[in-house]
């Protein structure tokens, strides 16, 4: 089982906050991919052209990144701390 | 979510006291020379557009794992003798705080260098987000691509 968390704007895309999902040992970037926008089809453009970051275990990811069970992986939209520029 | 100044990274709803968040960071050390802090408030306009409020949220443990490394850099990568970080989240007026650095060191020099790189680099990093609400309505800002 991993979890998987939305922030900010994706909360709205992806119409949930969060969701578990069963897998098998470990999956690639590409099979999550896959899997959420099945899940959540409105984040299927987002994540092909690449306008999200993904973290795992609060670190950020890539296209390398395995994933396992028990892990926390999360979709980020472009930051906005800090004040204006 | 401390409200201490006991904690140099700080991720909090309520505001902060600049004069205490400078005081605790002089007691870190005596061969403190110079201090440079950044505040960063609530502007009322932004792109063109009347802001009412501004609403952030951050990704717990991550973010504050972020901040701990900007302080951590800074310091090796300056030359300063500490850095504190604050940042605010929820709800925010107009005018109000929403972050603070403080760069102490022995010379005034590095303190400028390191909180302007830290500012940066906090926009670039940490996983906080900014939602502006305006007479629009309400929409997510992304700075950064």
């Amino acid at each position: 089982m991993i979890t998987i968390k939305f922030f900010a704007s994706l909360k709205a895309i992806a119409e949930k906050e969060d969701e578990q999902i069963e897998i098998q040992n470990s999956i690639s970037m590409d099979q999550l991919t896959d899997i959420i926008s099945k899940s959540s089809p409105k984040m299927t453009d987002l994540l092909r052209n690449k306008k999200v970051m993904i973290s795992v275990n609060q670190e950020m990811a890539d296209s390398d990144t395995v994933i396992h069970d028990g892990d926390e992986v999360a979709f980020l939209p472009p930051f906005s701390g800090g004040s204006f520029n | 979510m401390s409200t201490t100044t006991d904690s140099k990274i700080r991720i909090q709803l309520e505001n902060f006291s600049v004069t205490d968040e400078i005081e605790a960071m002089k007691k870190v050390s005596r061969n403190i020379g110079g201090i440079t802090t950044f505040l960063g408030t609530g502007r009322e306009l932004s792109k063109g557009q009347n802001i009412a409020q501004l609403n952030f949220e951050h990704y717990p443990k991550m973010a504050e794992k972020k901040l701990e490394e900007i302080r951590q850099q800074a310091i090796k990568d300056h030359g300063i003798i500490d850095m504190s970080i604050i940042h605010r989240i929820g709800p925010i007026e107009i005018g109000e705080n929403i972050v603070l650095i403080v760069a102490v060191g022995e010379h005034r020099k590095e303190t400028f260098t390191a909180c302007e790189w830290a500012i940066a680099e906090l926009k670039r990093v940490t996983p906080i987000w900014k939602r502006e609400t305006t007479t629009n309505g309400e929409v997510w800002v992304q700075d950064t691509p």
